[in-house]
């Protein structure tokens, strides 16, 4: 009985204090973690997932709050590279296929006010003072800010037109189950 | 906007439905002699399996809350209770087709999430569930009684065998392997075990005790063949089913003949030729390449031989079905075919000369 | 000569009897024509006319731009009446970039030197006349003729391989064009064999076409060309498969056949060579076979490039009844269309008014795994998983099954009992995965305009803040000056780093 107790409780301590030891060696430092995941997201600061900017979308991230598919101008894209790096195995199917935008300036109502420009996080959009802005498709991440501060309501996003050389099949619509 | 439809624009003329109605009508003749030889309960039990194998699956479709009709026509339902009816014992009660039929339609096909989503052959595995259950009523054979034979049940009579369970005196039999491994457990050698109780004639036809459907050899080959003519099936799993019994019947009745039954014996007894031509040549559960298929159907037939001989059970063809089912994703994991510009490995051919910057060009020029 | 086995094929209905018999005839001059930039693989050609110039046929229209594109040509002699944009012929229905030219009636030419021995011109003057003739592949990949010929002449090609395989159901416009014009197909291939310094010369031709076999052999005699017959298969005329039946090489995965010492061609194109260096013609019309259940009367027609694809059905009778399907190309890779005034390009090799009955499509039921598209592949790949794997969006898990590998040649699609549209799910992957590809170098860039903004941001707000100071201290020292005009200039902002690609 006694010897049995005795050799429990030892085996129990040294189980124990390996434990504690191995999580002070192989501590993973969060921080680490949330700035791998910083950098698989855009970088834009849109703010769409509800976090302050991608550094607290990561940090959310990190601790398990949101899940993978937070981010809209990422798409399935960004969703597959989180859910990779997180190990998270998750369905992308039900995910939403979400059309390309981009911003576009509606010329006859644009005032030029610059203000759609000062708060673009790519610089996607050129201009100046009391004149037309024009959007670079190619900087667009269609994070809206411009959307929101316009006073006319001339910028606004809209699907990128389909061209031959972005055409691609959808996919088949067939029932299989 | 109208759908625009991917290339192909053409397509072989084929569907699932036909598919399953080809291997109906390869079943039919063999179906059409047991029903012959067996007299009328044993079409009563093939027409109950049907019918409930078609009310199960409706069932639950729609408590599923999924379009019953496309389930239904396409035929897949059908074919399992047909495939498990000619796989009972002719006189065996209604109860026992009902039950069969609705755990191989429900349970092992629609649970599993429906047609081509089974990991077991859902007839097999019907069968040896009952097997296990029943032991009594899966082998009470009866000794073939055709159709303006004395003993030939009246339509009358034969509801009584169905639906009550009436025993008809007299015509109590045992299948040959039953028989010999009663035989054996009696110490008593193959030699005289087989004497008067075996005539392989007579088994090429079917004309001895046994399953509905599974005694006639010669008509399930034409069966088989006929799918293989039709494409429907290749000959890899069945040829392979066939020598991994033959090969160690061969060998072991080569060795000791009074104890290991010869290659003749095994091939027409039992379900081996049902199992070979329409079992194991379900694509549900067997493996994607003839290579795999065969390695898939030598090892039913080499469990279905090690069964018979020292195992349990006299039979052993639905374990042997249910037991490659399970290593179907193994065989087909390990056995790929290659791919073009690849070798076996998936990595690419080496290229010879320098690779210059200008990318792959197209398929046709 | 021996031939290798091939893996997988299809047989499917030939359907070539609709037009095999049909000699080839002229299209009567169309009224208009729309004539895209793009009718080949690589970068569009930019116009070289104003609208209102007057052209002659073969006048070069827009010349080719880079490494890899083409010149188009003025497929007959007009006005040119319209620079825009004008359906494609492509699924999609979007518009192309295309040059509208108006028919004067008079189909002049431009003055064209015929030399008496094309070989007297040197292998680059060859290869560089067959660019600029505008030359692509005719057989439907139309990847520019003189890059392919330029690139195989610096590797190195040991062995030219012609296709007149035409392994597509319905087509017959090669088998027509080997029957009707051997000489000058011998000629063009012996002007593409020099060009590229090939020893051996095979031509590929399958067993259903035996009168081309018979007019190739006539023709080839007494030359090193060598014409052999190759057993009738799908798809026995792609590049891949035909290098493999007659050599028993295969392309390694991540080459090209130039990398196995082999260029291969298509019969056509080596009539237009021949057509371009001998003649001097630019490559302005095609041979384009008009048939399928839904044409009274199928044919096999010499078109101009640009001709609206209804023009040659009405020329064709028109239709015996409403086609449930329009199709250019042949059934298996064939693209669908919806208007039928979309122009024939130089990779239009049939016009296909196909029935309910032919296409034989039908609701698509669950795989019941009868591997019948494992068996079909001819690449090797098994559809049946890449498919169920791309249902789910496991893309990843569908290119580790080889989806990179599939050629999208139809032959799963075809068998398929359960009618799963497999190879558009194939296409559909792809699509998928190099749009991916162009978001994940989109997002780098936008990724480094952020931080390059964020780290301005940072700097301008330290710079006023250090500004402040100074001022600060400026007043503290009593200076009443005014100091102010340290506000930001909007045109400090970086320009994007990446232009816009149209």
């Amino acid at each position: 009985m006694i010897t049995a107790l005795t050799s429990l409780t030892i085996l129990g301590v040294i189980l124990g204090l390996i434990l504690g030891v191995a999580a002070r060696v192989f501590k993973v430092e969060g921080n680490a973690l949330a700035a791998q995941l910083q950098d698989i997201l855009p970088g834009s600061q849109c703010g769409q997932c509800g976090f302050p900017g991608c550094a607290g979308a990561a940090q959310a991230l990190a601790e398990g709050h949101a899940p993978v598919t937070l981010c809209p101008p990422g798409g399935r894209a960004v969703a597959e590279a989180l859910a990779a790096k997180l190990g998270a195995d998750v369905n992308l199917a039900g995910m939403k296929e979400t059309v390309p935008m981009m911003a576009e300036v509606k010329e006859e109502i644009c005032i030029g006010c610059t203000r759609c420009f000062k708060v673009c996080p790519t610089d996607a959009i050129m201009g100046a003072a009391q004149q037309i802005h024009v959007v670079f498709r190619e900087a667009c991440t269609a994070c809206g800010k411009c959307e929101e501060v316009c006073p006319t309501e001339s910028i606004k996003l809209q699907p990128i037109p389909a061209t031959l050389q972005s055409w691609r099949w959808n996919k088949p619509a067939a029932q299989l189950a | 906007m109208t759908q625009i439809a991917h290339s192909p624009h053409a397509h072989v003329p084929l569907t699932i439905n036909k598919v399953m109605r080809l291997v109906m009508i390869a079943l039919t003749p063999a179906t059409l002699f047991g029903f012959w030889l067996y007299g009328w309960p044993s079409i009563n039990l093939w027409a109950v399996s049907l019918l409930a194998a078609l009310l199960g699956e409706a069932m639950v479709v729609r408590w599923q809350q999924r379009a019953v009709r496309p389930v239904l026509m396409d035929g897949s339902g059908l074919l399992t209770a047909w495939l498990l009816a000619v796989s009972l014992p002719p006189w065996a009660p209604w109860w026992i087709a009902v039950l069969g039929s609705l755990f191989a339609v429900i349970i092992s096909k629609q649970l599993f999430g429906g047609l081509g989503q089974n990991v077991f052959n859902p007839a097999m595995a019907a069968r040896v569930m009952l097997l296990i259950s029943f032991p009594v009523e899966m082998t009470t054979w009866i000794a073939p009684a055709p159709f303006g034979s004395v003993h030939a049940p009246s339509w009358l009579e034969s509801l009584a065998v169905t639906f009550s369970g009436v025993h008809v005196d007299g015509m109590a039999s045992a299948s040959l392997l039953g028989h010999v491994k009663t035989e054996f457990t009696r110490g008593i050698g193959l030699d005289q075990a087989l004497s008067g109780y075996y005539a392989p004639l007579d088994a090429l036809w079917g004309n001895r005790a046994g399953s509905l459907g599974e005694t006639a050899a010669l008509f399930l080959l034409a069966g088989g063949l006929f799918l293989i003519y039709k494409r429907i099936i290749t000959w890899h799993a069945p040829v392979a089913m066939l020598l991994g019994v033959t090969i160690p019947a061969l060998i072991f009745s080569a060795v000791n003949p009074g104890h290991y039954a010869g290659p003749v014996y095994h091939l027409l007894s039992g379900g081996l030729m049902l199992g070979a031509f329409f079992i194991v040549t379900d694509p549900v559960t067997s493996p994607n390449t003839v290579t795999g298929q065969f390695i898939f159907g030598l090892g039913c037939g080499l469990l279905t031989w090690i069964i018979r001989t020292w195992g349990g059970y006299p039979e052993g063809v639905a374990f042997a079905v249910m037991l490659m089912n399970a290593a179907t994703p193994i065989i087909d994991h390990y056995v790929k075919p290659r791919i073009y510009g690849r070798d076996r490995k998936g990595v690419a051919l080496p290229i010879a000369a320098p690779i210059s910057p200008i990318a792959p060009i197209g398929k046709e020029s | 000569m021996k031939l290798f086995k091939l893996r997988g094929g299809i047989h499917p209905a030939g359907r070539k009897e609709l037009s095999a018999e049909r000699a080839i005839r002229i299209l009567p001059l169309p009224k208009r024509l729309f004539v895209p930039l793009q009718q080949h693989i690589g970068a569009p050609a930019t116009p070289v006319v104003q609208v209102g110039d007057h052209v002659l046929k073969g006048q070069l229209i827009a010349a080719s731009q880079g490494v890899v594109s083409a010149p188009v040509h003025a497929p007959t002699s007009g006005v040119i009446v319209a620079l825009g944009e004008y359906p494609a012929p492509h699924p999609s229905g979007l518009t192309i970039p295309t040059i509208t030219l108006d028919s004067d009636g008079c189909d002049r030419w431009i003055e064209t030197v015929i030399l008496n021995d094309p070989f007297e011109l040197s292998s680059e003057e060859v290869s560089t006349r067959v660019g600029a003739a505008g030359i692509v592949g005719l057989g439907g990949a139309t990847f520019p003729a003189a890059v392919k010929l330029s690139l195989s002449r610096k590797t190195g090609v040991h062995t030219l391989i012609m296709n007149g395989g035409e392994c597509e159901p319905y087509l017959t416009c090669d088998d027509r064009i080997m029957r009707e014009r051997a000489e000058q197909i011998v000629e063009g291939i012996q002007l593409i064999a020099y060009a590229v310094g090939a020893r051996q010369v095979l031509i590929g031709i399958e067993d259903n076409k035996p009168e081309a076999i018979a007019a190739m052999r006539a023709a080839a005699s007494g030359s090193a060309v060598q014409v052999v017959e190759i057993p009738s298969m799908y798809p026995m005329g792609s590049e891949k498969q035909l290098i493999q039946v007659l050599t028993g090489k295969e392309i390694p995965a991540t080459g090209r056949p130039a990398d196995i010492g082999i260029l291969v061609h298509n019969v056509g194109t080596a009539f237009a060579v021949s057509e371009a260096i001998r003649y001097g013609k630019p490559l302005v019309s095609r041979l384009v076979t008009v048939s399928g259940g839904a044409i009274k009367e199928p044919c096999n027609l010499e078109v101009l490039i640009g001709t609206p694809a209804e023009e040659l059905i009405e020329f064709a009778g028109g239709y015996a009844q409403a086609p449930a399907r329009l199709v250019l190309g042949g059934p298996m890779m064939g693209q669908q269309i919806t208007n039928p005034a979309v122009p024939v390009v130089k990779g239009t090799s049939g016009v296909l008014a196909l029935t309910a009955d032919e296409i034989g499509q039908a609701e698509a039921s669950p795989c019941i795994r009868c591997s019948t598209c494992v068996r079909a592949c001819p690449v090797g790949l098994l559809p049946l998983e890449m498919a169920a794997h791309i249902r789910v969006a496991d893309l990843s898990g569908a290119v580790k099954l080889g989806l990179k590998d599939c050629i999208s040649c139809g032959s799963c699609s075809y068998v398929c009992p359960a009618h799963i549209p497999l190879v558009h799910y194939f296409n559909y992957a792809k699509g998928d995965l190099a749009a991916q590809e162009r978001g994940k170098l989109k997002q780098e860039a936008t990724k480094k305009l952020a931080d390059e903004r964020i780290a301005r941001m940072q700097r301008i707000g330290r710079e006023r803040e250090e500004a402040a100071l100074r001022r600060k201290a400026a007043r503290e020292a009593k200076e009443k000056a005014a100091l102010a005009k340290t506000t930001l200039a909007p045109n400090e902002k970086a320009a994007p780093a990446t232009e816009e690609v149209v």
